[in-house]
């Protein structure tokens, strides 16, 4: 199947996000789509999927002008789309979510084949190197494993064309490897793919050909054999970024901050104990569902523990809820940005104030002076792509959405900043920004926890960096003598 | 279409039932010509007043997702309360003051019991509705409470003027302005917005759900409260039976307002005017001698149709 996009413009209100831009998907082709955030991609993916129609411009598939009422419509043409933001039904089985709208009945009766969809599903995750139960719900899983549910679903439907919008964001190494083997696979048989992530590596590793977009322009299509990384960033960004991770201007060595001894949670975590020290830069590296994510909630009281001490700048302290840790100089960015981070209806100002309301307050009253004032201020810090400070984070880019996250913690100016998979979905220009932003910060001895599932990344900024292997702390590793190697090793436990 | 709306943001949804109370007004006014007289106007605006104030904490309620089904019982009770120690001589301002106190811990039953308890808001306050009418039935023996002392100023709550405008009225309006600060301008209201927004989200920002929720609920009760003080004023009894169903009135009067049941968005503005909706409307079709059965077919239609003409626009 082919399918061109011609001359599309978009406009949402006066802010027209796409200025006459041409894609085109031959078949067989893993086809990278690259831009930064904001720059229209997903936006260009949900006209040719229907979910928003274009101003101008046409679709064409196999040279047939088409546009889509309906997903039903998308799905019988043989194309599946793997959003962005997750759309898994956490009260739902993982089973329910994989044949919602497809379920299987008997005969025309309406009654559920339950036993059998359950099997069905547990084969195709298995095919994608997962093991969870069919019947668990889908709440329950880590945001890496819904993902995996999602690209489950694009596969059942034996789709010809497969739109995946940063389908890795929430991945680890493992399950990337799968599923590039599982697109290499599938391009074999004629399946063609549209890819877009903002993880360099990935698309020289598994794409043919890369089309950029900047500012809702198009820019250019290369193959990739015939183009580097730098020109690929040169086109995205308009200039040149130098390093991807910021040199590190030797950290001081200081007191430790925050000490954590023998934190159970059964079931999900053991005997978990480190520090970080004030000024350090500390990575936590493991495979999903290690209990990464479980074990930073439960430090930020958001989680019980069923024992273990929490100690901050030599005392032992009791964090039963976060506004506990927030008094205690801690922040914490959470992994999933949708659920925990952001209030969706709310305006990017009202997000970002919420939880330092307090300073902005005299005599009862919230000054909304005040208030905007510093909302312009991180606007331009973090360069927040927006019409203006009024807009609702919903209609944010993903990667826009997750600075907005990054601010709303750093105007808390806390002694401790946990950050958990801070750059999930954010584009390059943007990710050396964040990670400007957490030296700048250790610099002016601020401890800094980062959680990233993203191997260069944990390699490129940590000063140490802490293994986090099936519940277990699988050991420290020294930024001089840290490899890939060494930490996928005992994050794995040596398997 | 979609510049207008993003312009009027919030305000959309008021403007809707804005347009929708002016709509009933020009009906009724059409129809009879008694109703645009200034004492008839002075009147609906007294009957509104009760509903008014217990949809004001509703709103409250509703805003952080949650509901309030035992606010007519938290009214009898507390009112029963006021009734009883004026009865015993109790001077009016004190048993006032008694009376929205119970109110408010009662209603702060409700908070607790949804937070730390974990039991559903709707649960909760389906069994707070049949207990505390239960205790109101206990506590009055079942039969009205009458007797209540010739205090002037308790007269005057109910049924008294001032300034040419009915005292409930302005009761109304000054925690109408106070509730309306809160809501815009203070941190608690924003917090409020926020639960609704997203409730993990607000507790992760440090926001204490559990302790702004129980004194919302407390609100709720508070104002249940002064609106049977002043239904007692006016009948001089209290009735074990009062504000059977008025949970009910106080409801549609939120939703009226473009108050989203699933909390986050809405306004006290929308309350106030969805109050005043069914004010006029039930004034309205007294004029008219619609038969006081009509009149809740009527009523139950005018609520589907505002819910459905928002449906439409978003
Ligand atoms: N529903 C909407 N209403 C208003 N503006 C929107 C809407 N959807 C997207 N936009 C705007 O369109 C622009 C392009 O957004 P889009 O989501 O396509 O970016 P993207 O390239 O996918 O970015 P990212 O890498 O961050 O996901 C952004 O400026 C965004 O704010
Ligand atoms: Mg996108």
């Amino acid at each position: 199947m082919q399918i061109q996009l011609k001359n599309i413009s978009k406009s949402f209100a006066k802010n027209q996000v796409l200025h006459r831009v041409d894609f085109t998907l031959e078949s067989g082709e893993v086809h990278a789509l690259m831009g930064e955030n904001g720059a229209g991609k997903s936006t260009l993916m949900k006209i040719l999927t229907g979910v928003y129609t274009q101003d101008e411009g046409h679709v064409l598939i196999d040279g047939k002008e088409t546009r889509f009422k309906n997903v039903k419509e998308v799905e019988e043409k043989g194309i599946a789309f793997i959003h962005q933001e997750l759309n898994i039904f956490p009260n739902l089985t993982v089973a329910e979510n994989l044949f919602l709208g497809h379920e299987e009945k008997i005969g025309h009766t309406g009654i559920l084949k339950t036993k059998q969809m359950e099997q069905k599903t547990e084969e195709y995750l298995a095919g994608l190197g997962l093991s969870v139960k069919a019947s668990k719900l889908a709440g329950s899983l880590s945001v890496g494993q819904q993902q995996m549910i999602e690209i489950a679903k694009a596969l059942r439907l034996q789709a010809q064309v497969i739109i995946m919008d940063e389908p890795t964001a929430a991945l680890t190494d493992r399950e990337i490897q799968i599923l590039f083997s599982l697109i290499e696979k599938l391009k074999k048989q004629g399946v063609s793919f549209v890819y877009i992530s903002h993880r360099m590596e990935e698309i020289f590793e598994v794409c043919d050909k890369i089309t950029i977009l900047r500012d809702g322009q198009y820019i250019a299509t290369k193959q990739v054999k015939d183009t580097t990384f730098d020109e690929v960033v040169y086109m995205m960004v308009g200039r040149s970024i130098g390093d991807r991770y910021p040199v590190r201007s030797g950290h001081k060595q200081s007191d430790v901050f925050l000490e954590v001894k023998d934190l159970t949670r059964r079931g999900a975590f053991e005997n978990i104990s480190f520090h970080v020290k004030k000024g350090e830069i500390l990575g936590v590296a493991g495979l999903m569902g290690a209990g990464r994510t479980e074990i930073m909630k439960a430090i930020f009281g958001y989680e019980s523990i069923h024992s273990g001490e929490i100690w901050i700048n030599g005392d032992r302290v009791s964090i039963r809820k976060p506004s506990d840790a927030i008094r205690y100089g801690l922040g914490f960015i959470t992994e999933d940005r949708k659920s925990e981070g952001l209030i969706l209806d709310f305006s990017i100002q009202e997000n970002m104030v919420l939880p330092i309301l307090k300073q902005f307050q005299s005599l009862f009253v919230i000054s909304k002076q005040r208030e905007k004032s510093f909302v312009h201020k991180m606007i331009k810090k973090l360069n927040i792509k927006t019409t203006n400070e009024t807009q609702q984070v919903k209609s944010l880019s993903g990667g826009n959405q997750q600075k907005v996250v990054l601010a709303k913690w750093l105007g808390l100016m806390p002694d401790c900043l946990i950050l958990d998979e801070p750059t999930r979905g954010v584009d390059v220009g943007a990710k050396k920004e964040i990670y400007s932003l957490m030296q700048e910060l250790a610099d002016q001895g601020v401890a800094i926890i980062v959680v990233s599932s993203d191997l260069p990344e944990v390699l490129g900024i940590s000063d140490r960096i802490m293994v986090i292997s099936e519940g277990k702390v699988g050991g420290f590793v020294d930024k001089q003598d840290a490899t890939g190697e060494k930490i996928m090793n005992l994050a794995t436990g040596g398997k | 279409m979609t510049a207008i709306r993003e312009r009027l943001g919030n305000g959309w949804k008021q403007l809707g039932s804005m347009i929708g109370l002016v709509l009933i007004v020009l009906i009724v006014s059409a129809l009879n010509a008694d109703f645009l007289t200034i004492n008839n106007l002075l009147n609906v605006l007294r009957q509104v007043s009760i509903n008014a104030l217990i949809a004001f904490g509703m709103t409250f309620v509703i805003l952080t997702g949650g509901i309030d089904l035992s606010v007519g019982s938290m009214l009898a009770l507390s009112s029963a309360v006021v009734a009883q120690l004026m009865a015993k001589g109790v001077s009016f301002y004190p048993a006032l003051l008694i009376g929205i106190v119970a109110g408010a811990i009662m209603g702060a039953f409700n908070g607790i019991m949804i937070t730390k308890g974990k039991v559903a808001p709707f649960i909760a306050t389906l069994a707070t509705l049949t207990i505390f009418r239960g205790f109101t039935l206990v506590y009055t023996d079942g039969s009205p409470i009458t007797g209540m002392s010739n205090d002037f100023s308790f007269q005057l709550f109910g049924k008294g003027y001032m300034f040419g405008i009915p005292v409930p009225v302005v009761t109304m309006l000054v925690v109408f302005l106070f509730l309306l600060f809160v809501l815009k301008k203070t941190v608690f209201g924003r917090q409020t917005y926020a639960i609704g927004g997203n409730e993990e989200a607000s507790i992760l920002a440090g926001i204490k759900v559990d302790r702004i929720k129980v004194i919302i609920y407390s609100i709720s009760g508070a104002l249940s409260a002064l609106a049977g003080i002043i239904l007692i004023s006016r009948l001089n009894s209290a009735d074990p039976n009062a504000g059977t169903s008025y949970e009910l009135d106080a409801i549609a009067a939120v939703v009226l307002g473009g108050t989203s049941l699933s909390g986050g968005k809405g306004s006290i503005w929308g309350t106030l005017i969805g109050a005043l909706i069914i004010g006029v409307l039930n004034n309205g079709l007294n004029l008219l001698n619609v038969s006081p059965f009509y009149q809740l077919v009527v009523k139950g239609f005018v609520i589907l149709l505002a819910v459905l003409i928002d449906r439409k626009k978003s």
